[in-house]
């Protein structure tokens, strides 16, 4: 089981990397598909495999799914094909590294060493509906809003006039 | 109640996943890719809860994982609907261009 987390582990760390540092967008969205499934992996072998069903359901299948549509929808040609320069990494390097660090000293200074104890489906499903139930009603709730308030965003309605014109943007993006 | 993995490892796990979406969100200037490095926070907050839980033994980590989940589905719809948005009007996803978007 600790060589699986480790493997699992491994596997997310560099995937997760190349997602951040690919040009193309498709294949920075099939390394995140990597990662989530990895970490669901993980999720195993900390003994939470509700958590880990739920990661490869609703990460890997329902979330990256959106992430997909919304990438066919958009119509990518020549924009996706980001190039970042090395030194615009410099910056965020340093502030990555300094976070890892101090999360770091924090798990080490903790208590949170020793082993774990696996926790079954049926706890966790008597503990949403018991004491967490108002939290499942708000959760709910928030999912409309989030169905309602996307509707509303992508509402073709709010387009600019000739919307199949070349160069349509705002009138200084059409100048440039 | 078999013993499983160190929690302490799943938490050390948990900061390098949320170490990389940090630099890579402020890397980045492809509005997809940011999104993407969010969820690789809102993952990595999740699989730290998660690995408390499993070293207490009590379910509440799971529970914040539901919830953490709930709330980056919602992110994400919203996310991404301002993406198609911000194409339409904008004409490319570089998030420096946001200031020209007046509303």
């Amino acid at each position: 089981m600790t060589f699986l987390f480790y493997v699992a582990a491994i596997v997310a760390v560099v995937a997760t990397l190349l997602v951040v540092t690919r040009s193309n967008l498709v294949h920075a969205l099939l390394y995140l598909i990597v990662s989530l499934t990895a970490v669901a992996v993980v999720f195993y072998t900390l003994g939470a495999p509700f958590v880990a069903a739920l990661e490869v359901i609703i990460y890997a299948g329902a979330i990256m799914m959106l992430f997909v549509f919304a990438v066919i929808l958009l119509d990518l040609r020549s924009d996706e094909a980001e190039r970042v320069p090395a030194r615009a990494w410099i910056g965020p390097a340093i502030l990555g590294v300094i976070l890892l660090v101090e999360l770091t000293v924090a798990v080490a200074s903790s208590h949170s060493g020793g082993p774990g104890t696996s926790v079954p489906a049926q706890r966790v499903g008597e503990t949403l509906f018991g004491p967490y139930v108002i939290g499942v009603e708000l959760a709910s709730m928030l999912l409309l809003a989030a169905l309602v308030g996307a509707r509303h965003v992508a509402d073709r309605r709010d387009e600019p006039e000739e919307p199949d014109a070349p160069g349509n943007g705002p009138p200084d993006e059409a100048a440039s | 109640m078999i013993a499983v993995v160190s929690a302490g490892h799943g938490l050390a796990l948990a900061a390098i996943l949320f170490a990389i979406g940090f630099a890579g969100l402020l890397a980045r200037r492809n509005l997809i890719v940011v999104l993407a490095s969010i969820e690789i926070m809102l993952n990595a907050a999740g699989l730290a809860f998660v690995a408390a839980g499993a070293r207490w033994g009590q379910a509440d980590g799971q529970v914040m994982f539901f919830f953490i989940l709930t709330v980056a589905a919602a992110e994400v719809s919203l996310g991404l609907a301002l993406a198609i948005s911000f194409r339409r009007y904008l004409r490319r996803l570089d998030v420096d261009r946001a200031e020209r978007m007046k509303g």
